[in-house]
């Protein structure tokens, strides 16, 4: 069995400071992370790979050329290999054009039966591409799935819903984004930091994808960024100190009634 | 496996030719949600000014009260009726949607920001080949262009991105549940409502529903409530947790929890707020016990009323709060919960 598991690589948001005044993240570190959904699909591989021993996991990202540090962590974790989509064309996509490109890629590489992804991605978080990905490639797209059932020709997914969750069996190939709830995220491995040194991870550009450059980055986006701007973050904060009477708490009730919420 | 699409967005477009706003209604067991009636809400402000229809897509088996869409604000239904539609597929649903706005031609499309929203919403844009605006808080249309501006948080909540489609139709938008009222019920509206049978090759699916598992934690959906309270690490333990289950129970509130308290255990996933949990957005949160980590206030910073208790005076949840008690949870929480008691008593 095959599983391509994509890997985002995002800003890594333990060093991101927000600033009181301007309400604007501040990044105070250039360091970038595996989005931490990715590697919870990750792990979900490899569980299913320490259960059937015949499968192999390639791990697949789209990104700048350091975006290479994403795949060789994947590999380290227990990817069997990688390959990085990478070229200046496709900066700027939005997530129709990612996700086109990033189905092409993934056409490249060859037959798969399953595609293990993130609901969402912490920095764009649209959690849009992952569905795209699938109707470019033809198969059915299970979203926000918390458990995973592999069966002779397909699985059965458990989504988590509004209410509940969702029971549904699918044949193979398929896509399936999962949420947190799904393996804990694992470590690398010092057989894996080994093979990520060695691996060669190739690399795609347009000129292996060969599509048109109108199709591509914001010119083969069709949404248009028009205005960006500071939410106000600050609030008019009425601040009360609790003591050992009920005031504190009168007070709270009378202003939710007069903010007509109770 | 099937072809791989590739066609280009430049592909003109006879942009005048589409008119009208579609919203996606959504039903369970038969029963209309909540969420139809709020997109009801911003279908109708974006239809009136466009001066053109609205028209509530719903797609089901057998659905109880049709006629309500319409009193709400729906000019047309498109009922599309079969089985299969009976509880959600993601190829049988895009496969439909699509078709029928092929056939009708809307200029914009509006769908919850909800687990199927956002899976079908995607398929659809891109079987449409336009674009899509995921998890909108405000929409409006542009009084030159015409144009459908859709704003929506980016970058953990810290900016806002106003975002249009300007070449591709039709303009596509997911909206996060509770970002508009209800609209109301007007006994006096008229509509029409049009029956969709697509059975044969729209319905079919390599995909087999097999059970819908209630749960029973989440006795009311944190996305959907009117009132949330959350919990965090300075709930100091599971006993402690408690409290904010007891005072949501009496309210008829939903569980929120912070990372840090689903990962000790206190809470599930499913009550997660923050970057990597559930956006909410409720009339009324209460933060106990809660610092206010940049992804936490991702998920909350847009309700409306948000009310912090923490004994660390300067705790950054303060900074967007409303209204901030600073003290311990342990005498606050129990103190709160017997008010709640006593004013249910009294009504
Ligand atoms: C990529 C990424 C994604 C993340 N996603 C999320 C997410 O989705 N949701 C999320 O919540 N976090 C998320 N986090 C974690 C986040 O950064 C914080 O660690 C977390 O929100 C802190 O939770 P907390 O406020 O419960 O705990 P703490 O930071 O430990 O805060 C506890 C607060 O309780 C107060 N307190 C303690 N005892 C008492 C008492 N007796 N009475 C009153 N007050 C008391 C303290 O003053 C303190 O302010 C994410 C982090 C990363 C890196
Ligand atoms: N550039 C990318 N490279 C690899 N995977 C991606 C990329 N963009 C999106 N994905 C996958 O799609 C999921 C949803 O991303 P997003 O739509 O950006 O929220 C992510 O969790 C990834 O698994």
């Amino acid at each position: 069995m095959k599983i391509i598991v994509l890997v985002k690589q995002v800003p890594g948001t333990d060093s991101v400071k927000l600033d009181p005044v301007t309400g604007v993240m501040v990044r105070t570190g250039k360091d970038t992370i595996i989005n931490p959904l990715d590697e919870n699909a990750l792990a979900e591989a490899i569980r299913i790979k320490n259960t059937y021993p015949d499968v192999k996991i390639t791990a697949v990202s789209m990104g700048p050329i350091s975006a290479m540090k994403a795949i060789k962590e994947a590999i380290a974790m227990g990817a069997d290999d990688g390959v990085l989509v990478s070229g200046r064309e496709f900066a700027g996509s939005d997530t129709i054009a990612t996700a086109k490109v990033i189905a092409a890629a993934i056409k490249k590489t060859g037959d798969f039966d399953m595609i293990l992804c993130g609901e969402r991605a912490t920095d764009g978080e649209t959690g849009q591409t992952a569905a795209m990905i699938a109707h470019y490639l033809g198969v059915p797209a299970q979203t926000y799935v918390s458990a995973l059932e592999v069966l002779e020709d397909g699985v059965i997914v458990k989504r988590t819903v509004e209410s509940g969750f969702e029971r549904v069996q699918v044949t193979f190939p398929v896509l399936v984004s999962v949420n947190k709830d799904i393996s804990d995220t694992g470590f690398p491995t010092l057989d894996g930091k080994l093979k990520a040194k060695k691996v060669e991870v190739p690399m795609l550009g347009n000129a292996e994808l060969g599509f048109d450059k109108s199709e591509l980055g914001l010119t083969g986006s069709p949404t248009r960024v028009v205005k960006i701007f500071s939410p106000k973050l600050s609030r008019d904060t009425i601040m009360v100190k609790a003591n050992a009477t009920m005031q504190p708490i009168d007070e709270l009730m009378s202003f939710l009634v007069q903010k007509d919420v109770l | 496996m099937s072809m791989y699409v590739n066609c280009s967005i430049a592909e003109a477009k006879n942009l005048s030719e589409f008119k009208g706003v579609f919203i996606l209604g959504e039903q369970r067991d038969g029963k209309i949600q909540a969420v139809t009636f709020e997109l009801l809400t911003w279908g109708r402000g974006i239809a009136d000014d466009l001066g053109c229809e609205l028209a509530c897509v719903l797609l089901g088996d057998e659905i109880e009260n049709l006629d309500e869409v319409i009193l709400r604000g729906a000019d047309k239904v498109f009922f599309i009726q079969d089985p299969i539609f009976k509880n959600f597929l993601t190829q049988p649903y895009s496969n439909a949607i699509t078709r029928l706005v092929n056939e009708e031609k809307p200029e914009v499309i509006i769908a919850g920001a909800t687990t199927t929203g956002r899976t079908v919403m995607p398929l659809v844009a891109a079987k449409t080949n336009t674009g899509l605006t995921a998890d909108c808080t405000e929409l409006t249309v542009d009084p030159d262009t015409k144009l459908l501006l859709q704003t929506r948080p980016a970058i953990g909540g810290n900016i806002m991105a106003t975002i249009k489609t300007p070449d591709t139709r039709p303009q596509m938008a997911t909206v996060r549940p509770r970002s508009a009222k209800q609209s109301p019920v007007d006994t006096s509206r008229t509509g029409q409502i049009i029956v969709k049978n697509y059975a044969g090759a729209t319905t079919m699916t390599v995909e087999k529903f097999l059970e819908f598992i209630i749960d029973t934690t989440q006795a009311v959906s944190i996305e959907e409530a009117d009132i949330i309270i959350a919990g965090g690490k300075g709930m100091k333990n599971a006993a402690g947790f408690k409290l904010i289950e007891e005072l949501a129970e009496l309210m008829g509130a939903a569980v929120g929890a912070t990372r840090d308290a689903v990962e000790l255990g206190w809470s599930t996933y499913p009550h997660q707020v923050g970057l990597s949990g559930k956006t909410v957005s409720p009339k009324l949160i209460i933060a106990a016990g809660i610092a206010g980590k940049i992804q936490f206030l991702a998920g909350m910073q847009t309700s409306d009323v948000i009310v912090a208790i923490n004994k660390d005076p300067e705790a950054q949840i303060f900074k967007v709060a409303d209204f901030g008690i600073v003290g311990d949870v342990f005498e606050v929480m129990p103190m709160l919960i017997e008010t709640v008691k006593k004013i249910k008593a009294s009504a």
